[in-house]
């Protein structure tokens, strides 16, 4: 078989989506042992005085979800900004503030709510009784123990985030159509920034993978998930409240929008899509036992992978930065800031770019997909 | 890595991202898309008018040239022609003028002819009367003079002996 353009371009574009995380995968281990290593020293030494850094707990709580938005700690406080919880027990609707935990997150404090005791334990909320039966490796994985916790629904920090980027963008992008309604001649402002953006995803994303025909049914889907991802990638970059949350670096999110690729893909899929799966071109048919699973599992892996690639990038380009902020307070000295500074800067700076590039690869190869699936092919 | 409840992100991405979705699409992305595409035609079409009108004036140009071009092939034709039209003229005047002259030279030379013969003949005629009244005033005049007769008689005898 003949390897057509759209073959190469999307081997080219795995790889180099690929090398942001191959090429930083080696420090983030180093660091993190660095930074366990210099924990257990440090415990070894100052362990009964005060609760030593850990840095794996600090970085995991800043890439992970929480409850609660936290802002600072003042006069040794922590300060934060509560958010709902919103349960659905086994009686109902419970909708209450994440401040009833009161910073709880070991499950030490059973809060009653409605006649349901609850508590919180790593971000995952449980029926107190059932949460003491737990084995300590059930805690672990918790979240997927659906027998011992009500169901969550919670407006939790990602949520929070992403509701507040979809109104920032919602109300950018009306600002620029209202723009063009009253200036019709060449864009200005606002409209003259974004639309360099809008007809990049047009001409170099939509137009050459699904092709002249079709794209235009497909623009809305692609512009919508490039600006998202990019700006919900820009908004994890900002350190401080109220953004600062990972959210594209969160595999439920990315599960999510991989998930609505497939599907577009999967709907959008004309009889020569289908062909090719039930019937590939130039193999014989006693290979269809074969083939049939290879290319159904074929399906499911390009999404897979879309989910997994902007997770690990976003969530490494995370850890990196967060492993760095750390060594200072590894090594307890200020000495260490002006390195890990330097480093830091450079990092965020890696990560801008990493962050207009995963949403553009994300938006490509979702374009990539679904133009597979509405291809008209000629006999091969 | 805090795995908190799954359903929770899952269920509000979802629900964010459709709404998002719907409204962008209805309020952002129509209008964007349309304002872009309308002007990239209007900018297009601008730019075929443009093109258009500049082969126009490529045409009119190049009809300028071609009606100029056909005028002094005209022009130099007509003098051509009119050349052509003097050297015949010239020429047949010439040609007319000889054999007219020639005509004239022959009717000329047919009336000398006739001029001479009538000439001739008149001359013939006066000199038979004249020739003949001198003969005959000569004889009458020898007729009275018989020596002179003798003389005479006797000069042309001896011619004839000299022959």
């Amino acid at each position: 078989m003949v390897f057509s353009n759209k073959h190469v371009q999307f081997l080219l574009v795995a790889l180099v989506a690929s090398i942001p995380y191959f090429g930083f995968a080696n420090p983030v281990v180093d660091s993190l042992s660095i930074a366990n290593e210099a924990v257990v020293e440090h415990q070894a030494e100052a362990a009964p005085v005060k609760k030593p850094f850990d840095a794996t707990e600090l970085i995991n709580s800043h890439i992970g979800d929480s409850h609660e938005f936290h802002i600072a700690d003042w006069g040794g406080h922590p300060v934060s900004f509560y958010l709902p919880v919103i349960l659905w027990t086994n009686t109902g609707l419970e909708i209450f503030s994440s401040e009833r935990f009161h910073h709880d997150n070991e499950a030490k404090h059973a809060i009653d709510v409605n006649g349901h005791k609850l508590v919180r334990s790593n971000e995952v909320i449980y029926y107190a009784d059932k949460f003491d039966k737990l084995t300590v490796e059930e805690r672990k994985n918790g979240a997927f123990e659906f027998d011992a916790r009500p169901l969550n629904f919670s407006i939790t920090k990602n949520v929070f985030s992403m509701f507040m980027s979809a109104i920032i963008m919602f109300l950018l992008f009306l600002a620029v159509a209202r723009s063009y309604k009253k200036n019709q001649l060449a864009p200005k402002g606002i409209a003259g920034f974004l639309e360099p953006l809008v007809t990049f995803v047009r001409d170099d994303i939509a137009r050459p993978n699904i092709g002249e025909k079709k794209y235009e049914k497909y623009m809305p889907y692609l512009l919508t998930i490039f600006f998202f991802i990019w700006i919900n990638n820009l908004i994890g970059l900002i350190p401080f409240f109220p953004f600062s949350s990972n959210l594209t670096g969160n595999i439920y999110f990315t599960f999510v929008m991989a998930l609505i690729t497939f599907i577009i893909t999967t709907l959008s899929g004309n009889k020569d899509y289908w062909g090719h799966i039930f019937n590939t071109p130039g193999v014989p048919f006693w290979l269809a036992p074969i083939m049939i699973p290879v290319e159904l599992i074929g399906m499911l892996t390009k999404p897979f992978a879309l989910m997994i690639r902007l997770f690990a990038n976003i969530t490494a380009g995370h850890i990196i930065i967060l492993s760095l902020v750390s060594l200072i307070f590894i090594f307890e000295t200020v000495a260490v800031s002006p390195i890990s500074g330097a480093f830091v800067l450079f990092m965020s700076v890696l990560e801008m770019l990493v962050a207009a590039l995963q949403a553009y690869v994300f938006t490509l190869l979702s374009a990539l997909f679904i133009g597979q699936a509405v291809a008209e092919h000629d006999h091969h | 890595m805090n795995f908190t409840a799954p359903e929770s992100l899952i269920f509000w991405t979802t629900i964010i991202f459709f709404v998002f979705f719907l409204l962008l699409r209805k309020f952002a992305w129509k209008p964007i898309l349309g304002a872009v595409k309308g002007r990239e035609e209007s900018i297009n079409n601008a730019l075929a008018s443009a093109e258009s009108a500049r082969r126009e004036m490529q045409n009119l140009t190049a009809d300028n040239e071609r009606i100029l071009q056909e005028a002094r092939m005209e022009r130099d034709n007509m003098l051509k022609e009119a050349r052509e039209m003097k050297e015949k003229m010239v020429a047949d005047s010439k040609k007319e003028a000889q054999i007219q002259g020639e005509r004239m030279i022959s009717q000329a030379k047919i009336a000398i002819e006739a001029e001479k013969n009538a000439a001739m003949a008149e001359l013939k005629s006066q000199v038979s009367t004249l020739s003949l009244s001198i003969a005959e005033k000569l004889l009458k005049d020898e007729l009275s003079n018989k020596e002179a007769q003798a003389k005479l008689i006797e000069n042309m005898l001896g011619d004839v002996k000299l022959n």
